[in-house]
């Protein structure tokens, strides 16, 4: 006998891994269950119940993110009682926020909008009643609206079990629970080392890049994978584009290695230095003692005359190249075959021992 | 690196980045790893919270990570070999060492172990102020794990000592089998994006890619072949090595690429006026900076997010790098100006992308054979993968090391080269703060980065400052045999007593004025690490 646990879901015949989770289950094989609080490589809380799922048996709908399954389970996900009961959830979380479509940052790429959409809600059936915090603003990186937190607590679950940064978590009860810093200070004003992981993490607008405001709408941006520049983790990211210039960084759990989709404040924070003012346009000579700008051609052919110049008359080892850790392989390739073939010297190194 | 090759055969990372996460214990040492590899820092924090891994951290500064430690050692700056001898000598003395291993796979153990015999906790205590019932935890405790993994970075390397101390980490993990098994190794932790890619391709004035000898006749005729030249065979000069040529006036040209010795390299006076003695200084880069500034010709290059290429992180991971933007103003890709003066001097280089120069570096490189752009759009290649259809490596040394056997080498700890005495009372540590990289070209420009870490912080200990009449916030000047700078004071427990530390982003308190250009002799690194130092009020 077979000592995979064979479960049914929708009635469909399903073996599945013991000590895994309806909802995993579920998504492995291709059947939707709508999930907010549930995120990937970390504790399932069950908080938000909008993953309810009916299992034969059981006396109440079941959250499916924290139910393991057992052999012989049979789960439905399609009831009208599980709709109406997601259903009341959605509408519940809308009608406990501020949330308002046509200004917010995520409007296009929010998960309480998609399953609004998808539950087909016109509105909610109980009277809108945010709860009027004041709008964090007190740093240049991370916004903070907590009128739009649905209390999913999946930042806290970020900040404590992915980077272990152990900064955010719920405090008070009830209808006055909300997410933040110890002491509810704002984050420039707490321990917090802006990772980011928590605005990357959030399902709806409550944490959003604040310098990527009104910069680009989501279906706007033009989404480029590439490796950050900064230190030698090689973390892979998303560069996020909108007319012709870089909004803001976010990271991309599906890349996987070596990073898995984490950032730190300087791969997601730091990258605005590509369009700072101040970098440099076009080639600069030195003239009487003063950089002056110049074409690619005279500063190429300068460069090219001078070198050979000093290579003739003094021979090719006084001439040294340093290439770079911030350059690429192929840069740095053909920056020491250009030193050693072209200038003839093996003068060449960079800063790995600094 | 030098010191890793010694040993093993390979100066990379021998394991990758995800075995730290799910290894049983981790030892850090000279690496403040959450500030400097934040994301290799969360791996060394989820391996204690969640999988239940031990930690030991041997370092002077109280880090981040000591938070998370099972077990700390602070010992004195730059007494690292004695530390690390002592963690040796008790291992061997109470046999907890792995014999087969030490006898199937290494050699030159009995050398090791008649010079680590002297290194008793009580005599490393003396030199390491390291309580001695401390060591032998330590010991028994990295000796007892399944799998260990050894990380370090540049508190390690920074020191006159540097290839020593890189040497018996070496010799601490092939003692008690870690390397070439998962989950272990001995994992130099790199500290900027592409310095494994920059030595893997030849930025290096002893070898071309791949590590292959320049001083070798077959490697130097493989080459000569390829690139249609005759090719010296000297290895040349290291970067430190070009200023004191420069300075000398033997040096006449310099080429910069993207790189800032006016801040980055220890003694900044010395570094300026070698600079201006040259006839030829030519700085290729995004910004003018502080090395730009005394440039003759300077050439705009692209960044990172403007061209196409490949950068090889720490773990030895070929990734690829998009362009996504375009370059401002008429900047070009670095590759494209190089080939640019390389035609103009009479060698044409007619490279139509970045992926056609890969194709010449898989020709010329074994170990880059395989790593293809065709198979760079998932997780990149760990080298070494020499064939197209090789899966990569993610660790090295599996049965048998690069050099067939493992060496141990029997090292005797050396003092650093300068102590602090009366005129200069304390010793001055250099290094990263998480909000900066590097000569902070690129971060100081970020409006983020800079809210969080506007200015340079000079951090002392409490019992310093009480002592020195300083408090939070005060302007001090720090002054060494070399210069002097201004910073502002951080009364924190950090740095130990008698010990003060700065960061080298800030042009306006450069540390590297005070630094000491003193070079391990091997890897040729100057020891940024340990200076003597006066602090006082500003």
């Amino acid at each position: 006998m077979s000592n995979v646990p064979t479960i049914t879901i929708d009635g469909k015949q399903i073996e599945a891994t013991p000590g895994k989770t309806i909802l995993e289950v579920a998504r492995e094989n291709g059947i939707y269950i709508p999930s907010l609080c549930f995120y990937e490589g970390t504790k399932n809380p069950g908080a938000c119940r909008v993953c309810a799922v009916e299992v034969d048996g059981a006396r109440s709908l079941v959250a499916a993110c924290v139910m393991p399954i057992s052999p012989g389970m049979v789960v439905k996900t399609d009831t009208e009682r599980v709709k109406q009961a997601r259903k009341l959830v959605v509408e519940l979380l809308w009608s406990s926020g501020d949330h308002n479509c046509l200004t917010c940052e995520r409007n296009g790429d929010c998960e309480l909008q998609d399953l609004v959409y998808r539950f087909g809600i016109e509105k909610p059936r109980f009277d809108i009643d945010p709860p009027g915090y004041g709008i964090e603003d007190t740093n240049t990186m991370i916004q903070r609206d907590l009128n739009k937190c649905i209390l999913c607590g999946r930042c806290i679950r970020a900040c404590n079990e992915i980077q272990i940064n152990e900064v955010l978590d719920f405090s008070l009860r009830g209808s006055h629970a909300k997410v933040g810093p110890a002491f509810d200070a704002d984050y420039i004003n707490s321990e917090c080392v802006f990772c980011g992981e928590c605005v990357n993490s959030c399902p709806v607008g409550a944490l959003t890049f604040k310098q990527a405001r009104f910069m680009g709408r989501p279906w706007e941006l033009k989404k480029v994978k590439t490796t950050c520049p900064y230190c030698g983790v090689g973390c892979q990211l998303d560069l996020n584009i909108h007319d012709g210039k870089i909004v803001k960084v976010t990271g991309n759990r599906e890349y996987g290695q070596p990073n898995l989709g984490s950032l730190c404040v300087k791969g997601r924070f730091g990258i605005d230095f590509v369009n700072h003012p101040s970098r440099l346009k076009t080639p600069l000579i030195r003239i009487d003692g003063e950089l002056r700008e110049a074409s690619w051609d005279e500063a190429i052919g300068y460069a090219a005359q001078k070198l050979g110049d000093i290579k003739k008359t003094h021979g090719a080892d006084s001439v040294a190249g340093l290439c770079s850790a911030r350059c690429t392989n192929e840069e740095n390739y053909i920056f020491q075959k250009f030193m050693r073939a072209v200038v003839g010297t093996n003068n060449v190194d960079h800063c790995a021992r600094l | 690196m030098a010191g890793l090759a010694a040993a093993f055969g390979s100066g990379a990372m021998t394991n990758s980045i995800d075995e730290i996460e799910h290894t049983d214990l981790i030892l850090a040492t000279g690496t403040n790893t959450t500030e400097n590899h934040p994301m290799i820092g969360a791996r060394v924090k989820r391996a204690v919270r969640k999988n239940g891994a031990k930690l030991i951290v041997i370092d002077p500064r109280k880090i981040d990570l000591v938070k998370y430690a099972t077990l700390w050692l602070r010992q004195k700056p730059g007494t690292d070999v004695a530390v690390l001898n002592g963690l040796m000598n008790v291992i061997i003395a109470e046999g907890l060492h792995k014999a087969d291993y030490v006898a199937d796979r290494t050699e030159n153990f009995e050398a090791l172990a008649q010079t680590v015999k002297k290194y008793t906790p009580e005599y490393v205590e003396e030199i390491s102020g390291v309580p001695a019932d401390d060591l032998r935890k330590a010991a028994r405790m990295y000796a007892g794990a399944k799998r260990a993994s050894l990380l370090y970075a540049m508190g390690i390397t920074q020191h006159i000592t540097g290839t020593d101390n890189v040497k018996s980490c070496a010799n601490l993990a092939m003692l008690t089998g870690n390397v070439g098994i998962e989950g272990g190794g001995v994992n130099p932790l790199r500290g900027q994006n592409n310095v494994q890619g920059a030595c893997d391709t030849g930025g290096l004035p002893n070898v071309f890619s791949g590590y292959q000898q320049v001083a070798n006749d077959e490697a130097r005729a493989k080459f000569e072949k390829a690139w249609n030249v005759k090719l010296p065979g000297k290895p040349g000069l290291t970067v430190v090595e070009m200023t004191n040529a420069a300075h000398r006036g033997d040096l006449k040209a310099l080429y910069i690429m993207g790189e800032n010795p006016m801040l980055s390299d220890p003694d900044l006076h010395h570094v300026e006026e070698s600079l201006k003695h040259l006839e030829l200084l030519i700085v290729q880069d995004i910004f003018l900076n502080e090395t730009a500034e005394l440039a003759h010709i300077v050439l705009p290059s692209a960044c990172f997010a403007e061209k196409d290429g490949t950068f090889t992180n720490s773990e030895r991971r070929v990734q690829r790098i998009r362009k996504a933007i375009e370059a401002p103003g008429c900047a070009k890709a670095d590759w494209e100006i190089v080939a640019a003066l390389s035609t103009k001097m009479g060698y044409p280089m007619t490279y139509g992308s970045a992926k056609d120069i890969m194709n010449e570096i898989n020709i010329m490189t074994p170990s880059y054979g395989g790593i293809v752009y065709d198979r760079l759009d998932g997780e990149g290649l760990c080298w070494p993968c020499p064939t197209k259809d090789h899966p990569g490596t993610a660790f090295l040394h599996k049965d048998r090391f690069t050099r067939g056997r493992g060496l141990f080498h029997a090292i005797e700890y050396q003092p650093p080269a300068e102590l602090p005495d009366t005129e200069y009372p304390y010793i001055l540590s250099t290094g990263r703060v998480l909000y900066h990289y590097h000569t902070g070209t690129m971060s100081r420009k970020s409006i983020g980065l800079n809210e969080r870490c506007p200015e340079s912080l000079v951090e002392i200990n409490p019992s310093d400052a009480q002592q020195l009449a300083i408090s939070e916030g005060q302007a001090v000047r720090i002054t060494s045999r070399r210069g002097t700078v201004s910073a502002t004071a951080k009364i924190v427990e950090t740095p130990p007593p008698g010990t003060v530390f700065m960061n080298f982003h800030f042009r306006e308190a450069a540390v590297n004025l005070l630094t000491n250009p003193a070079l391990d002799p091997i890897g040729k690194i100057p020891e940024l690490k340990v200076c003597a130092v006066k602090v006082e009020a500003a």
